[in-house]
């Protein structure tokens, strides 16, 4: 079944008493048991529960998966998946990393014994040259925020599954609409479902899915011990968002591509990163292994006066952390999302202070690009 | 001000833009910025949230904190607020500690390299005699779950402050209106608030109240880090149940004391554990601490045959997982809460197999007396 219709039919024929075409919100803890030793399935909403599990059981299948997990926050799905590991292993990582997984990783981790290498994870051969005898897994942003570089995850995996190690998938700016990374060799794949998959703007939440089930049920005991689970009505709002993930993923891509070319056409700007532009060198490959280019744009300008113009002079588009919602968001990551990378490393990767991320919404796209001119005018 | 009010005014209640009565609920992910140089206190919705943040403060009155963060379940809680622990740090732990509380110290972080020391923590001097070098905390339930033995508060914190650690107190069963742990000295107080704090059986959340704005900056650096928040839902929601905290807990407490005296009388009944009996050897020193006994209490029955029977027929007492509903909830914790307790280690703990736990709820004592008697025959 296409992906679409997939996202539409989740939790479709959850309600076998009622009908009712969407999930019930189970607002509640906790279970009645019809008799000892007996369960109905349910016992507790931290263990299980209904509405979360439709939404965990659509990701599983919209992505390939044996399982899926919610969590309360994309950066609580990935901690939970950091718990895998024991004090002394190393893991690969990729080097333009979203800011807070970088922080999770060197501040919080790191005190507890795990050691990260910061490759170009875009550079398969840059993989394979970080590699430890304490490597246990390699853990990559299919497409990286914020310079958009995409990895050749077929590559990597088969590398992974040489040396016994777990691939792990930070799929949140494509979407299984967009990539299947579990389809291409990763174990596990993980999402920031605030973004794109609830796509609205209204949600955090964070989303995993599991290929083995064996690997499932080690995911799953985690999950219920740190108990960071995604509340019934978040959870109901992530799967009526994931329903409509194709049309605004398709409406999103498209304007994202013309931004990109109207960008890489303006005086102002010097250098624009989007995969869908046929200089980006990573745009042969994508196009290959990737349904679309996602609906993120990287942009520098000629100078940093105008970083502060655009931020706080374009009406349509607001000054906001996040992305991938329906309405368009702009941000300056050197100071917002990278905060957290250490400066040396920001300034190698090329987050500095000209680089603005745009997360291109749904909106008439004449309209967004009307906005730009005018906040690029001054 | 007293607590029932402070249950209604402690945290802020009123939206200054519009007036409304209540906090909105923010469901929302992030804030719209207007300057490039200084961000707002709101940038993103798992580190701060309205909602949120109004619950947080709520309980941070309540509990006599100068902060609260609210997580996603009492076990986000727990599991983020131990982090701020290094590996080769050492805890001393009640060893009836709840099961989820032993599953993750005794899995997840001992492989992390902190480790526990499971101890009678109702025995001071055990408590102490557990203490190394490398110990950093004291993490306690008073009165534990499902025994309900109690352990002299003041007397641990004098025994940390000596070997300059902190105490870690669960609070769950108590709640602030009855007790308060930061006023006895202990410096973080947990919470399921999932049980009593929210009262409905309809949400799941946590939290975690310290005095020492130090201590309470490392939790919420966590928090944000760990993305362990509670949703905006769910905070509405806790902050509705909290207004009836008082109401609900005497109404409770009453229901809890008639239906244990009759129990007592039961002569299928052997024994009942619960702080409020006289006879209950952690009486005293939990009526020093604390200003009223709770309203879950657990009881051994004749045989594992009566124990079935209670547990399948009653009709109104919900056999289910959980506590401190308005619904009244009978478990079985050699089945449930204490589940993940290996079992020699939960019938030396006197986690038995005739051991049934009672959470009282608002139901009239009569029903639920004439049920748990048809259900007992």
């Amino acid at each position: 079944m296409n992906i679409a219709t997939e996202a539409v039919q989740i939790g479709l024929e959850w309600d076998t008493r009622t009908g009712a075409v969407t999930v019930p919100i189970y607002q509640t803890a906790t279970f009645r048991h019809p008799g000892l030793g007996q369960s109905t399935g349910y016992d507790y909403s931290r263990s299980g529960n209904p509405t979360r599990q439709a939404l965990e059981d659509g990701i599983a299948r919209l992505d390939g998966a044996t399982r899926g997990f919610a969590y309360s926050s994309g950066m609580a799905a990935i901690a939970n998946l950091l718990l895998l590991f024991k004090s002394g292993d190393h893991l690969i990582v990729t080097e333009d990393l979203y800011g807070g997984t970088c922080r999770l990783f060197d501040k919080v981790f790191g005190q507890y014994g795990l050691s990260f290498s910061y490759v170009d994870t875009s550079d398969t051969a840059a993989v394979a040259a970080a590699l430890l005898p304490s490597t246990r897994a390699v853990f990559v942003e299919t497409l990286t925020n914020p310079l958009l570089k995409f990895a050749d995850l077929r590559a990597i995996a088969a590398l992974c599954k040489s040396k016994d190690l777990l691939l792990i998938a930070d799929n949140t700016f494509l979407t299984p609409y967009l990539l299947r990374p579990l389809d291409l060799g990763a174990d596990i794949a993980v999402y920031s479902a605030t973004k794109y998959l609830a796509g609205h703007n209204d949600t955090v939440a964070g989303l995993v899915t599991v290929k083995e089930p064996e690997l499932a049920e080690k995911v799953y005991f985690q999950q219920n011990s740190v108990g960071a689970v995604l509340g019934p009505q978040d959870s109901w709002l992530t799967t009526r968002g994931i329903k409509t993930l194709g049309i605004r993923m398709d409406r999103q891509q498209q304007n994202a591509g013309r931004i990109a070319q109207w960008l890489a056409a303006h005086p102002r700007i010097t250098k624009v990163f989007y995969p869908g532009l046929e200089d980006h060198p990573d745009h042969a490959l994508m196009k290959r292994e990737s349904r679309g280019f996602g609906a993120m744009i990287a942009f520098e300008v000629d100078r940093h006066e105008l970083v502060e113009q655009i931020l706080l002079k374009t009406a349509l588009i607001s000054f906001a952390e996040s992305l991938g919602g329906v309405e368009s968001l702009i941000t300056f990551p050197e100071v917002q999302t990278h905060a957290d990378i250490p400066p040396e490393l920001r300034a190698r990767l090329g987050i500095n202070n000209v680089l603005l991320r745009l997360s291109v919404g749904i909106e008439d796209c004449d309209d967004l690009i009307e906005d730009l001119q005018q906040a690029l005018e001054g | 001000m007293k607590l029932a009010t402070k249950l209604i005014h402690g945290g802020p209640t009123v939206d200054e833009q519009t007036g409304a009565l209540g906090v909105p609920i923010y469901q929302i992910s992030t804030y719209r910025q207007t300057s490039v140089d200084h961000f707002s206190k709101y940038d993103y919705a798992r580190g701060d949230n309205p909602t949120r943040e109004a619950l947080q403060d709520t309980i941070a009155v309540l509990e006599g904190g100068t902060r609260c963060l609210a997580f996603a379940s009492g076990m986000a809680a727990i599991s983020t607020t131990l982090m701020i622990f290094s590996p080769g740090d050492h805890l001393v732990v009640c060893d009836d500690v709840y099961g989820g509380a032993y599953r993750v110290l005794s899995t997840i972080f001992s492989r992390m390299g902190i480790t526990s020391t499971f101890v009678d923590a109702t025995d001071l001097a055990a408590i102490e005699a557990a203490i190394r070098p490398e110990t950093k905390g004291i993490y306690l339930e008073t009165p534990s779950n499902p025994l309900l033995k109690v352990t002299d508060l003041r007397g641990a914190v004098e025994i940390a402050r000596r070997h300059g650690i902190i105490t870690l107190v669960d609070n769950t069963f108590m709640t602030p209106y009855l007790q308060r742990p930061l006023e006895l000295g202990c410096d973080i107080v947990l919470h399921s608030g999932t049980k009593f704090i929210n009262g409905h059986s309809d949400v799941l959340c946590g939290f975690s109240v310290v005095k020492d704005n130090e201590l309470g900056q490392r939790i919420r650096y966590i928090q944000n880090a760990f993305g362990t928040g509670l949703g905006p839902q769910d905070s509405f929601l806790t902050l509705r149940g909290v207004k009836t905290l008082k109401v609900r807990m005497d109404q409770s407490q009453l229901n809890t004391s008639r239906i244990v005296t009759w129990l007592k009388a039961h002569p299928r009944v052997s024994k009942v554990h619960y702080p409020g009996l006289p006879e209950h050897p952690g009486h005293t020193i939990h009526t020093a601490q604390a200003d009223g006994p709770g309203a879950v209490f657990s009881f051994e029955l004749d045989s594992y045959e009566t124990t079935k029977r209670l547990l399948e027929n009653s009709h109104l007492a919900a056999f289910a997982v959980s506590l401190g509903g308005v619904e009244s909830i009978i478990s079985y914790p050699a089945k449930m809460s204490h589940a993940s307790v290996p079992k020699e280690e939960r019938e030396r703990k006197g986690i038995t197999d005739t051991l049934v736990r009672l959470s009282v709820g608002l139901e009239d004592p009569d029903d639920l007396i004439a049920d748990l008697q048809q259900a007992i025959g």
